[in-house]
């Protein structure tokens, strides 16, 4: 089994996010980069479907040099080795194009990612990348298993899951609890300095969006607290004041 | 040169966030002096078909074709591709749900077309095809410059308001060629949760988080979710217990929820849980504890046990009926 997954490096979580030069750009400072949430657990199970069957897991991400230590950290978690294609991740199209060019002439059997990025939560680089490759892709998979040569995935809908199944190769945006999240141990981040990590050029991608620029949201209002001993005066304040009942 | 929506249903009934979906297609129709189609996929009764006219659209193709009863990502691409070349379609407007990105990513690319997900109002148009996306899961805004000819928009739920109004639409039956190469995936077995408000659906959402101690006290989460006619949700460490199942999870790696009421009951706010919930236009926090993080982001707070308020605010709720 030869698993491709591609890995974004996002601000964590917890990341207040605010911008400069005119809002046309993210400020990094004080800022913790991270292997996507979505992704992590995507490379979790790719190393799980490794140890049980045998074959290689390749990390990929769609990033300038900075981006390195993210990807160290995913060979620390347990991939073979890493490609790093040198180009700021403009958007969903430019990071998909990018992977499907390298991933054309590899024969993956899977491709994992996350369902989305945690920073510009578009999900669609999973859809593009099957598309470019004319090969199935799904999402969100919360289950993926190998049986016979195809993939068994429980994908999430609303209210409910679906179980689905597809031939190989195929795409797949993940999510949670598709795998036990996987610390790094000290062999781990040992051997991690020293496994390949390739860096590769940039295809030429005509784009066909343009980012403008950035705005953060109205600050919120104060909390309004209302006494426990009254909480029925909620209702009051969301029927005539918040208008949402 | 028209508008096409696509419009996806649940249970036979099409969705709400559907309906904004239309809405907003039809405002952007008026905005560039065309008509707005919309192109519903399964079967629907006439009176569910005959509303799309009434929140904007001039005319609805109807496909019933039987190897579409099933929301499959790649034929549906296909389908809608075809629909926007028939219409001549040059902005696709689809509402986000689980199996839209996979949809809109395949269709931007059948149409060359640009894509944002995630806009969250009409486009300005002022110069060029402006539009606002959120990102970093409703922490910031991004603007766009789509500059494709063709155009591919999702848009977040409750970003727009779905209008009903007096209008009708002419409708169509619409017979789109289908490819085998299409069915790669096949759907074995759908699980899905029944009589429930749909999470991502609901206007009011109610939640419950450890403070609520054990899933034999969740008769407190259900009982205000019914008086309010609400979804129910909880958080992370809930369904990590198996208190609830998965897909009531709201949060950053579980279902995100943007309804016009979001109550936490018992709910503390990490900041992965308000992650999946920040879009909410009002939020109301139960909590005993008056340092919990959650009623920073909160509009309405009570300080208290929710074994205690939430009781009076049941009995509260069905007397708003």
């Amino acid at each position: 089994m030869k698993i491709l997954v591609c890995i974004s490096n996002v601000p964590d979580t917890t990341s207040k996010i605010s911008f400069t030069d005119n809002n046309t750009k993210l400020n990094t400072s004080g800022i913790q980069f991270i292997i996507g949430p979505y992704d992590e657990y995507a490379l979790s199970r790719a190393i799980e479907l490794k140890e049980a069957a045998g074959g290689t897991v390749t990390v990929l991400n769609v990033g300038e040099a900075d981006t390195e230590p993210t990807i160290r950290k995913a060979l620390a978690i347990g991939a073979d080795d890493a490609i790093r294609i040198n180009a700021f991740p403009k958007d969903a199209f430019y990071v998909a194009s990018q992977i499907a060019a390298v991933a054309k002439s590899e024969n993956y059997d899977l491709i994992l990612m996350g369902r989305e990025s945690i920073d510009y939560n578009s999900g669609l680089v999973h859809g593009i990348v099957g598309e470019l490759l004319g090969i199935p892709s799904v999402s969100p998979v919360m289950k993926l298993d190998i049986e016979g040569g195809k993939a068994v995935m429980s994908r999430e809908i609303e209210g409910g899951k679906e179980i689905v199944e597809a031939s190989l190769p195929l795409v797949a945006g993940c999510q949670e609890p598709i795998a036990e999240w996987k610390i790094p141990n000290m062999r781990g981040i040992m051997s991690a300095r020293t496994k390949p990590l390739k860096v590769v050029e940039p295809a030429d991608i005509t784009d066909n969006i343009k980012l403008l620029n950035y705005e953060l949201p109205a600050p919120k209002g104060a909390c309004k607290m209302i006494d426990a001993s009254t909480p029925e005066k909620l209702f009051d304040l969301l029927k005539n004041e918040a208008k949402v009942l | 040169m028209s508008v096409l929506v696509f419009v996806e249903g649940a249970g036979g009934e099409i969705k709400k966030s559907s309906l904004e979906a239309v809405g907003y297609a039809s405002a952007l129709a008026k905005k560039i002096n065309t008509q707005a189609v919309a192109l519903v996929i399964g079967k629907y009764s006439d009176d569910q078909i005959n509303s799309l006219g009434k929140y904007g659209a001039s005319k609805v193709l109807s496909c019933k074709n039987d190897k579409l009863s099933q929301p499959l990502p790649m034929p549906y691409a296909s389908v809608i591709a075809e629909a926007a070349k028939k219409e001549n379609a040059d902005t696709i407007i689809l509402s986000r749900s689980s199996v839209v990105d996979a949809i809109a990513s395949r269709l931007a690319l059948k149409l060359g077309a640009g894509i944002v997900t995630n806009v969250v109002d009409l486009p300005d148009l002022s110069s060029g095809f402006k539009v606002k996306k959120s990102i970093y899961t409703g922490k910031a805004f991004a603007f766009y410059d789509l500059t494709s000819p063709k155009k591919v928009i999702t848009i977040s739920k409750n970003a727009f308001s779905a209008v009903e109004g007096n209008g009708s639409a002419t409708v169509e039956a619409f017979d789109p060629q289908l490819s085998d190469s299409d069915y790669k995936v096949q759907i074995k077995e759908t699980q899905k949760a029944t009589g429930d408000v749909l999470l991502t659906e609901a206007d009011i959402v109610v939640s419950g988080g450890r403070g609520l101690k054990g899933p034999e006290n969740w008769n407190l989460v259900i009982d205000l979710a019914k008086a309010l006619g609400a979804a129910t949700g909880c958080s992370k460490p809930v369904s990590d217990l198996d208190w609830r199942p998965h897909h009531e999870h709201v949060g950053q790696t579980g279902v995100k929820v943007s309804p016009n009421l979001y109550i936490a009951l018992g709910i503390s706010g990490a900041i992965q849980h308000l992650a999946g919930v920040n879009s909410s236009k009002v939020i109301v926090v139960v909590n005993k504890d008056p340092e919990a993080p959650f009623f920073k982001a909160a509009d309405y707070g009570i300080v208290g046990d929710v074994f205690e308020v939430v009781p009076k605010l049941i009995e509260a709720a069905k007397a708003l009926k």
